[in-house]
């Protein structure tokens, strides 16, 4: 071994270590665009274009499902009872001001929503993505214990969701469901994916 | 003719191998001569790899990875699927093969496994053969999981959504690497089709490149056998082991019999129960995808389901990062473990046979606590056992002895009283 040593060229060992560093530089610079293509194409980031939405035909109570990028947009027309549901849960949701989690400055209020007839959010649970079904009736009568104020359930985890999104205390979701950029063309139409211009 | 077939294969060994590669692995590798049931699952394992490998070749031809809706509004990558089964000549059995061979797969892949903890298969000095047989492991779960995104149906998209997601819990870098995983912001026709080309290309090149290496590390040590003793320590004059056999024609023969009973059983399935009772192909997964709509109950396919438990049991956030994380690490971090295992276990003995009541209770219970969590995986996660037991506590409470298991290995299999090992080998 130390009879090897002295007859190695240190001056060559140390070019061929600087060479292999610089074609070590190049490969990893050949990876850049094959690492690049991973990330959405351009055609996947021009589809978040806005969805207009047709409200007019929802029925106090009654939910439509539109898709916007793909997700499920709800748009929940909440009966006075439904809102009088949501002061019920302000002490068992986590987030009862929306602090943490994601929506637009105008919809940062206590029915979060723009009208507080209408909640607009994307049915997207905050924990693993899958999209929370209704269970609207108060009460028992849902299956969700006696004190249920009426809500949604994610069929994946088992989070509880108020009807204004909010998620329960101690559930796996750790925010509230989000809030797409929206606003209203006409009364009974809504642009979702765009904040309305002031 | 003799002369001109042996003047053939002088022929080809002055320039490749042949001869010597052929002794080496076949019939002069020397097998121990006491090998039992449980050393079968090696070669049925290979066996169900080939027949992957082959249906998948031929199930390519024909289906088509595109997310997008045909004129009929129903996806078109699920519609070639429906093609294959119903109009491609063959196309149902080839389908059925293949789908039946990723769950027996995984029978085989955890009977062998279990065979390498009954009998210390990953004791010095088979320690890489074991770290192999882990990423093997590995690179197994990620074939099918990418795989079973193929077929797009309803399981097949919420399974991925879920999936995927759970690298956004990864704190700065997860919510960007889930979007470089999809290539888009849900799981779309882009996710379909990178996982197209990693489920057929990818991952199989690196599945056969590590099966090689397992086997290559396997023929340089020797096999191990139930009684966990090296029969290479009693050697004859010329050098061979006096408790070995060799490999061919020996085990050559004895496994094609193995074989032969092992594909009555895959045929059966194939032909009787394709769908395995809703566990190999499930029920929600003959609905094609909906972005829009969950299916009121997902769970992965049962091979995942002890780790999906153990993922759910944590529930707890821990140094200010979200439960879902620590989810993540502690699925991972359940099946990375199992690498560990060579320098986990201390005993003196290799074998079960040998190993003492700690050893033997400790790994009975582990063997409940894996099925156990395999079941309340497929379960939701509110299920409740019969007399009112709650299935969420029990699956924290077991998740936690299947790291204890592993964790506290290294004292108990050390205190564990241990019978004396054989000079040679137990065999009538």
């Amino acid at each position: 071994m130390s009879e090897e040593k002295k007859t190695m060229d240190s001056g060559r060992r140390t070019l061929l270590v600087a060479t292999s560093a610089a074609g070590g530089v190049a490969v990893a610079a050949a990876a850049v665009p094959f690492v690049a293509s991973f990330a959405p194409s351009d055609r996947a980031r021009a589809a978040g274009a806005p969805v207009k939405a047709d409200i007019g035909d929802i029925g106090p109570g009654e939910m439509k499902v539109f898709e916007w990028r793909g997700k499920p947009v709800w748009v929940l027309r909440r009966t006075p009872e439904m809102l009088e549901s949501l002061k019920q849960a302000d002490a068992m949701v986590s987030d009862p001001e929306s602090e943490k989690s994601i929506q637009p400055e105008y919809a940062k209020n206590q029915h979060r929503s723009i009208k507080p007839e209408y909640l607009v959010t994307v049915g997207i649970c905050t924990h693993l993505g899958c999209s929370p079904s209704e269970k609207f009736k108060e009460g028992a009568e849902s299956g969700m214990g006696a004190d249920w104020p009426g809500g949604f359930l994610c069929p994946c985890h088992g989070s509880k969701f108020d009807l204004a999104g909010r998620v329960f205390k101690s559930q796996p979701a750790p925010t509230n469901l989000d809030i797409p950029p929206h606003y209203y063309i006409s009364e009974t139409t809504l642009m979702i994916g765009e904040d309305g211009k002031a | 003719m003799t002369t001109k077939c042996e003047a053939l294969i002088e022929w080809i060994d002055a320039r490749f191998p042949l001869t010597s590669t052929w002794k080496a692995h076949l019939s002069e590798y020397y097998a121990p001569k006491n090998f039992n049931f449980w050393y079968a699952f090696g070669i049925l394992a290979t066996v169900v790899l080939a027949i992957q490998i082959i249906t998948g070749i031929f199930l390519v031809m024909n289906y088509k990875p595109d997310g997008t809706l045909n004129a009929a509004g129903v996806p078109v990558a699920f519609a070639s699927v429906e093609y294959i089964m119903r109009e491609v000549n063959g196309g149902w059995i080839i389908r059925t093969m293949h789908s039946t061979g990723a769950s027996a797969f995984f029978i085989v892949v955890y009977l062998h496994m279990f065979r390498g903890l009954l009998y210390g298969s990953y004791r010095k000095p088979r320690e890489l053969v074991w770290i192999f047989g882990t990423l093997i492991f590995l690179a197994l779960m990620a074939e099918a999981f990418m795989g079973y995104l193929l077929p797009w149906g309803q399981m097949s998209y919420w399974g991925a959504q879920v999936i995927v997601n759970l690298f956004s819990a990864i704190p700065f870098v997860g919510p960007d690497l889930a979007l470089l995983i999809r290539g888009d912001y849900v799981v779309s026709d882009a996710t379909l089709n990178r996982f197209f080309a990693f489920h057929v290309c990818a991952v199989p090149l690196v599945l056969i490149g590590l099966v090689a290496a397992h086997i290559i590390a396997l023929h340089e040590v020797g096999s191990n056998n139930p009684d966990g003793i090296e029969i290479k320590k009693h050697k004859d004059a010329n050098g061979v082991p006096l408790d070995g056999v060799p490999f061919h024609p020996y085990y050559t023969v004895k496994d094609s019999f193995i074989v032969v009973i092992f594909l009555i059983f895959f045929a059966a399935v194939m032909f009787f129960a394709p769908e395995g009772g809703g566990y190999f192909l499930e029920y929600n997964n003959f609905l094609q995808a909906d972005p829009l709509t969950t299916p009121p109950h997902i769970a992965p396919v049962w091979y995942f389901t002890p780790f999906y438990s153990i993922l759910r049991a944590v529930t707890y956030p821990l140094f200010g990062i979200d439960a879902k994380f620590w989810g993540v690490v502690a699925m991972g971090a359940s099946v990375v473990i199992l690498g560990f295992l060579p320098w986990l276990d201390r005993s003196p003995v290799k074998s079960i046979r040998y190993k003492g009541p700690i050893t033997k209770t400790l790994l009975a219970i582990f063997v409940v606590v894996f099925i156990v969590l395999g079941f309340l995986g497929v379960k939701a996660p509110d299920y409740v056992f019969p007399f009112g037991v709650p299935g969420a506590p029990v699956a924290q409470i077991f998740s936690v002895y299947y790291f204890l298991f592993f964790i506290t290995m290294p004292w108990w299999s050390k205190l564990d009283k241990c019978k004396p090992e054989p000079e040679r080998v137990n065999f009538k």
